[in-house]
């Protein structure tokens, strides 16, 4: 078979909609994780910051336990836990580790705000809740957008464990199913650059947005 | 109480058949600190190698230096895995290579370029006042580097570097897709044999935790000794 017929065997319509298809999966469950995570990890990041209290510890033993265990074994309990090899199993393991990671990054921006702040809002009669959630939050969020937008891009690298570990096929689950389909060296490297080359439009595009929002915004 | 020794994935004879068989994560242990090292190895030549491209006041190797970091940072590891294991032996059969080769050029290769950046912004974070201060007291740029530049970056580029550790021997976990015997692969293997899998997996949880929770935590404190230092 020639290179031509080997390329126009592979690179066939049914053939790249399969690919998107799995693309679709890995950006779904990366963006509802990351969301997730966000909330999660803003909440971890408050109590963590608290000045002592049963909550305080625990959250910082969630936070140290989660983040210095590989993402991959938290995979491998969340399904041993569940079961089930779903998309909801690949969410909940992804958002149990970003969780973490998010939490630290938070309580990064809410140490880095202003303490003449809080001061000032004081001395007009907010409450200390009113104070996190009209003052100090937004400032914080704003200041850490940048590093939880580049958290996406870790995400959506390491949702690639996922086919090996439940089985769901995310985009490097579907390019591993081709790759077994077209045994062909030419074949199974096209396979890997269009794969790596969706991998890195993305995250690329993703990470450059982050370095925007640095500049620009935050 | 009694029931919940005796029987679930809770059971006590769970964790007994793990004492017994501590000699083989014994042996995973040691080949993930072995993997972790020598990875680190790599990681380390490379990312001193393109940082120092990118520091240097040439385009061309500027360009080099980006595209390399750009294209490992923003690549998942396991494709790399999967192209090295699956892709190369089909070139040609002189391209087989060993699961722990494969996990320390991969992952050598991955963490280099976070290393990169870190030497890069750690050599950005020192002022130009410091460069054009050598440059007039008749330092050549390799002098300048040497004694101004790098003993003030390297305090900068400590604490970021540290993190990478972590995050490298976290990722030497991937090993375990290609069937690579360190801690990850054990858990798995020997509790889908046993069905011991709480005990199995919190030893493994345990132990890259005794790993990394240290550095991240000198991490923190070097971070925060540097934030001391530079504000009076």
């Amino acid at each position: 078979m020639s290179f031509s017929e080997q390329m126009s065997q592979l690179l066939t319509g049914n053939n790249l909609r399969f690919l998107f298809d799995g693309l679709k999966l890995t950006l779904y469950i990366s963006f509802v994780s990351i969301v997730l995570s966000t909330i999660f990890g803003t909440i971890l990041a408050v109590l963590r910051n608290q000045k002592k209290g049963p909550l305080k510890f625990l959250a910082s033993l969630y936070i140290e336990i989660v983040r210095n265990i590989p993402n991959l074994l938290w995979i491998y309990v969340i399904f041993l836990i569940f079961k089930i090899k779903s998309t909801p199993a690949g969410i909940v393991s992804f958002t149990v580790f970003t969780t973490a990671a998010l939490a630290e990054i938070i309580r990064g921006g809410l140490n880095g705000v202003d303490k003449g702040q809080k001061e000032a809002a004081r001395s007009q009669g907010f409450s200390n809740f009113q104070i996190l959630i009209y003052i100090v939050l937004p400032q914080a969020i704003r200041n850490v957008l940048p590093a939880i937008v580049s958290q996406f891009v870790t995400v959506i690298k390491d949702t690639s464990f996922l086919y090996s570990v439940i089985a769901l096929q995310e985009l490097f689950g579907k390019s591993y199913i081709l790759m077994g389909r077209y045994a062909q060296t030419s074949q199974v490297f096209a396979i890997y650059g269009l794969v790596a080359l969706m991998y890195f439009v993305i995250n690329f595009s993703i990470s450059q947005f982050s370095r925007w929002l640095s500049r620009n915004w935050a | 109480m009694f029931i919940i020794a005796n029987s679930g994935p809770f059971a006590l004879y769970r964790w007994e058949a793990l004492l017994k068989d501590w000699r083989l994560f014994g042996d995973a242990f040691l080949y993930t600190i072995l993997l972790a090292v020598g990875s680190l190895i790599v990681a380390m030549l490379l990312g001193i190698f393109f940082g120092s491209l990118s520091a240097m006041h040439n385009k061309l190797l500027n360009l080099i230096s980006r595209i390399y970091v750009e294209f490992f940072q923003n690549t998942p590891l396991l494709i790399q895995f999967i192209v090295v294991y699956y892709g190369f032996p089909l070139i040609s059969p002189m391209l087989t290579f060993s699961t722990t080769t494969i996990a320390i050029i991969c992952v050598g290769l991955y963490h280099g370029a976070y290393i990169s950046e870190v030497v890069r912004s750690g050599i950005g974070a020192v002022p130009k006042g410091q460069f054009e201060a050598a440059y007039s007291q008749g330092f050549s740029y390799g002098k300048t580097m040497r004694y101004v530049v790098l003993p003030q970056a390297w305090r900068i580029m400590l604490p970021p570097l540290t993190n990478q550790i972590v995050n490298l021997i976290k990722n030497t976990s991937t090993v375990a897709i290609i069937s690579g015997a360190d801690v990850m692969f054990t858990a798995n293997s020997w509790s889908s044999i046993n069905l011991n899998y709480i005990p199995a997996f919190a030893l493994a949880g345990f132990l890259y935790f005794i790993l990394c929770f240290p550095l991240a935590k000198l991490a923190r404190k070097l971070e925060e000794n540097n934030k001391k230092a530079y504000t009076r």
